[in-house]
């Protein structure tokens, strides 16, 4: 099925887009995160230009969780206030971003940019979950019960002025540590078309300390609000958001969350934390590679 | 009056050795819209000498097709401690999105390289334009790699034996454009070589446009942002929505 998109200029096979949005939208259910740093590279790969696919990206991370969101709302599962805050960060993040993805594009290093960010956190948070979630493993099968993480937040967090009340966290800090937070997935959102959520679901649990039952549905919602502030701002600025390319991701990626939903209620969070570990991983050791070895072209073209 | 007779005739005569081309191409226009996926395009005439006679023997046919040029910047990748960054740059005023060269045999041996160079017949002698100040082996670097990526997309294409002739009055050649090109106004240009010279040439176009949905989406990418945007965000929200609805039912 040849589809042709009309900001990308560029034909591709339909059914490709849809699977890859099923294949993402399917993390984004079972793992709750956006899926967004798994599309990006893989429409780049498929030959759609970086910026159409960051731009478009962000709008399927949209429609992934949406569902999501409305799930833990219903169940109380949202602290308001503190995605409220997130959200503002957030949105002052993607205005940052914008003008970084300008600068950096302008200096021609936009790519090389990208390509460091996605080795960086996705090396390190993927490392750190698969740490922890082998641990976790070990420790059942032994039968040791796992030591309780003591829930606190980092002394850095403490020593921010201005506290406010959250209680819904159950915390007592000051509002800036979030928007902070907010501002860095922003940003990141903004720059790698990514959702942010694998970099603030365990932002929000061990910088925070914010209570489990509501770190999923808030960090949802912040995505949620942020990605639509992304795609206005790609729609404003680069222009690069293809509305076909987006409903082709949005189509396989809103039902494959629903079933990565439906088969996250069976299976063992720890097993899932160690699957989407190693994902995250490959996909950073792949970049990684990408960066070291010689690419098979060595020029690239922008317009001016 | 009798001075202008014999000068009308002296003209004739002397046209009369240069052959005349009546260049067609298979379509003037192509739309692009859902579905396309690149187009074949035929470049098709006959070559008369003005008697009426048959002029191909011995005369070569180069027919080159070139879109629509742009200034762009070209970058290159170094390795720089370890990783392979962008490093070096040069700007090129007028880098064609599009540039096919088809000709009855390998162009080098049709004229020398001053020829070729003149009327730019092959990816060798596009005339780019670069901005700035820089030393000519760079710039042929440069230029070199420009062919090179534009080959790869399908978008530079040269190819020595595409052009067919048949009982030495008809040519043809099949140029074949991929999804991604541009739109904008091609021109197609062919050339008559007897010789190592031109001895004739003739332009046509081929007009590569938007058309219905595709350029409606494009112009409001383009000049509605804010809207197209909104329409972008709510389409994601309720297509989520959609889903979670659809989903809970089953």
């Amino acid at each position: 099925m040849d589809v042709y998109l009309p900001i990308a200029n560029l034909a591709v096979n339909g059914l490709v887009i849809i699977g890859l949005g099923a294949l993402t939208g399917l993390l984004s259910g079972m793992f709750g995160v956006g899926g967004g740093f798994l599309t990006t590279p893989l429409l780049i790969f498929y030959g759609v230009p970086p910026t159409v696919a960051a731009a478009s990206a962000a709008s399927q991370v949209t429609g992934a969780s949406v569902s999501g969101a409305f799930a833990h709302a219903r169940r109380g599962g949202i602290d308001y206030q503190m995605g409220a805050v997130l959200v503002a960060g957030g949105v002052i993040g993607t205005g940052i971003g914008a003008l970084l993805f300008r600068l950096l594009q302008a200096l021609g290093q936009i790519d090389t940019v990208i390509n460091i960010l996605y080795v960086l956190l996705l090396g390190g948070i993927g490392g750190l979950m698969a740490h922890e979630s082998v641990a976790a493993l070990r420790a059942q099968r032994l039968g040791v019960p796992v030591p309780a993480r003591k829930r606190r937040h980092h002394p850095l967090v403490a020593s921010l002025p201005l506290r406010w009340r959250f209680y819904r966290s159950g915390l007592y800090i000051s509002p800036l540590a979030p928007l902070l937070l907010g501002m860095a997935t922003g940003i990141l959102t903004m720059l790698m078309g990514i959702g942010g959520g694998f970099i603030l679901v365990p932002a929000m649990l061990y910088i925070l300390g914010m209570g489990a039952s509501v770190v999923v549905g808030t960090s949802l919602f912040q995505i949620l609000f942020v990605t639509m502030a992304t795609t206005m701002m790609h729609a404003l600025t680069t222009r690069a958001v293809d509305i076909v390319l987006a409903s082709l991701l949005l189509l396989g990626s809103v039902s494959g969350a629903q079933i990565g939903a439906q088969f996250a209620q069976k299976a063992k969070p720890e097993q899932l934390r160690l699957i989407l570990a190693i994902i995250v991983l490959g996909v950073a050791v792949r970049m990684a590679l990408g960066l070291g070895y010689r690419p098979d072209e060595i020029y690239t073209l922008v317009p001016l | 009056m009798r001075c202008a007779f014999l000068l009308i005739i002296l003209v004739l005569i002397g046209g009369a050795r240069e052959p005349v081309l009546v260049p067609e191409i298979s379509q003037h226009e192509i739309q692009v819209r859902q579905g396309f996926t690149g187009a074949d395009l035929l470049l098709f005439g006959a070559i008369l000498s003005p008697e009426g006679t048959r002029a191909a023997q011995g005369t070569d046919i180069v027919v080159v097709l070139e879109g629509p040029a742009r200034s762009i910047v070209l970058r290159e990748k170094q390795k720089v401690a370890g990783i392979w960054v962008n490093a070096d740059s040069t700007e090129f005023r007028s880098a064609p999105t599009f540039f096919a060269v088809a000709a009855t045999r390998p162009i080098s041996q049709i004229v020398d390289d001053k020829t070729a160079a003149i009327y730019e017949l092959g990816l060798k002698w596009l005339q780019l334009s670069p901005i700035g100040v820089i030393d000519p082996s760079e710039q042929q670097r440069f230029a070199a790699g420009l062919v090179d990526l534009m080959r790869r997309q399908g978008l530079y294409q040269e190819d020595d034996g595409a052009v067919h002739t048949s009982g030495d009055v008809l040519y043809q050649a099949r140029i074949s454009l991929p999804s991604s090109v541009q739109t904008g106004t091609y021109t197609a240009e062919t050339f008559a070589i007897r010789n190592g010279k031109v001895v004739a040439s003739a332009i046509t176009r081929v007009e590569v446009k938007k058309e219905g949905f595709e350029r409606f989406v494009a112009l409001n990418a383009e000049n509605n942002g804010l809207i197209y945007g909104l329409f972008a965000v709510l389409l994601s929200v309720g297509m989520g929505w959609l889903a979670g609805r659809l989903f809970a039912l089953v």
